[in-house]
């Protein structure tokens, strides 16, 4: 599989990806496209929709083997991933999807999590049982609960209300902040991937390559409208160069 | 609904089932008197027979051996159907090299292959057993594979993520997404190996239900013939109701139920 890394660092070297149709043919989905994250970087991958934004993260998750290229996850990884749906075993309660996941987890920091992300009072309930934001953190805890050291988020807020999505991007930023880790994260919402990330990774169309790689200066809590649209203004510039 | 409309509900269908069941021993009555007591004796002799067996303690001994023979070959039928459901349903290699194989057992007389099992092994219990287990386990293989084939992929890919033992991705991501499956191979399962396992007696075991009815039978002796069924059937029912229904219950208790 993937040679050994450094601590907390990941390497994507991507050559190709080609998905077989079902039709028969190719689909040219992902190009050359390579980057590395630090030790506790948070990148946010920024793209059209349909542009392989997934297929990226199912291949530095370890789901997809079949591409040309390497990628090199940090040393000894544990990862935690977030994906689209919240993926909870409904047959499983809230506290035991979490344990099943991570059981080395201790009663303290599990407790301690379930009080950040509110879920106290929710651990013995049936996924079935919970509204779709409050499977989306059960579907965070559980993520950071292996206490990752590569977490990997694919549109975790994606079709939540506004209000919701901000505390739960909050509640992401204070667990980020409380140890950090090396984030992927994918999002077609710019102002999400600004809130919450270091640096932007601008994908192209499929085939999808790296147009831009844009630093986010400031530290998370101190982002402000203002630094936000200065992005924006630079990504549109750059995208039209 | 209001506990007291559900209790009210309750007692209707109790009530219900017990004129279906004062109609069926009445229908038995009315027969018995039209076709005369050898040829289909009455309740109340069926019932002295059943107690008289159960006094001798012959009942109960032949009881025991039919349902343990019935438990062993269960057992086994399921738990090879589940596997062989499993990696059938999973892997294309393995359904298109097990498929041919399936067809054949499934289209097996039982009675082939029951001869051929005391032919080729001997009149034993472990040919019994294995005639038994042999007749179950096509079923109950093609009724998992068609749940394996329905597994969740995006389960599948989150216990792969979060490095999910083997075991613990069989018992908590595989099994529960397969209960329905298994539930409906184990019903359909119980009645069949029950039925086979009398007729395997029947040809060629010294004891059980089914040995007792093949005496029963070369001696005209109907009374005989149903008190064992009578008392078998019983037995399972009780198993139905105390074991598998139970089971059900606790295996469904996450869906969240209806009002």
């Amino acid at each position: 599989m993937s040679p050994a890394g450094v601590p907390g660092r990941l390497e994507v070297r991507i050559k190709q990806k080609l998905y077989r149709a079902a039709s028969g043919g190719n689909l040219h989905v992902l190009g050359e496209l390579a980057f590395t994250l630090a030790n506790g970087e948070v990148a946010a991958l920024v793209g059209p929709s349909g542009c392989g934004k997934t297929t990226l993260l199912r291949i530095v998750a370890g789901l997809d083997h079949d591409y040309q290229g390497a990628v090199v996850l940090p040393q000894g990884c544990r990862l935690g991933m977030v994906f689209q749906e919240p993926r909870l075993l409904p047959w499983r309660t809230v506290e035991d999807n979490v344990r099943l996941a991570a059981p080395q987890v201790s009663d303290g920091a599990l407790s301690a999590l379930f009080g950040t992300l509110g879920l106290a009072e929710h651990r013995r309930h049936f996924p079935g049982e919970l509204s779709l934001g409050l499977a989306r953190r059960v579907a965070l805890a559980r993520a950071f609960a292996v206490e990752p050291d590569l977490l990997v988020l694919d549109e975790p807020f994606v079709s939540l209300d506004a209000a919701l999505a901000d505390r739960l991007r909050a509640e992401l930023i204070e667990l980020v902040g409380r140890r950090p880790v090396t984030t992927l994260l994918v999002t077609h919402d710019v102002e999400e991937a600004i809130g919450l990330a270091d640096r932007l990774l601008v994908l192209s169309a499929s085939p999808a390559r790296v147009v831009a790689d844009v630093p986010v200066a400031r530290p998370r809590t101190s982002r402000n409208a203002e630094e936000v649209a200065a992005i924006v203004s630079e990504l549109a510039r750059r995208s039209g160069a | 609904m209001p506990a007291a409309s559900i209790g009210r509900a309750r007692g209707i269908e109790v009530v219900l089932r017990l004129i279906s069941l004062g109609l069926l021993i009445a229908a038995w009555w009315l027969g018995s008197h039209l076709a005369g007591e050898r040829l289909l004796p009455d309740p109340q002799s069926v019932a002295l027979a059943i107690i008289a067996e159960a006094r001798s303690g012959a009942l109960a001994f032949n009881l025991g051996v039919t349902l343990a023979r019935v438990a062993a070959s269960f057992v086994i039928a399921m738990a090879l159907g589940t596997a062989f459901g499993l990696v059938m349903g999973r892997r294309r290699a393995a359904d298109r090299l097990g498929d041919p194989w399936l067809v054949a057992l499934l289209n097996l007389p039982a009675l082939v292959i029951i001869v051929l099992a005391y032919i080729w092994a001997g009149l034993t219990e472990s040919a019994a057993i294995a005639a038994v287990a042999l007749n179950k386990l096509p079923i109950a293989t093609v009724t998992v594979r068609e749940g394996a084939r329905s597994l969740d992929p995006g389960l599948d890919d989150m216990a792969r993520v979060f490095r999910m033992p083997t075991w613990v991705r069989l018992r908590h991501v595989v099994l529960p997404q397969l209960a329905p499956y298994l539930a409906a191979a184990a019903r359909s399962g119980l009645s069949l190996v029950w039925k086979i396992v009398l007729i395997v007696e029947l040809l060629g075991r010294p004891n059980g239900v089914g040995f007792e009815i093949g005496t029963a039978f070369q001696l005209f002796d109907v009374t005989r013939i149903l008190a064992y069924a009578l008392a078998f059937v019983a037995v399972m029912l009780v198993i139905e109701t105390f074991l598998v229904q139970p089971l059900e219950r606790h295996v469904s208790r996450w869906r969240p139920r209806k009002a």
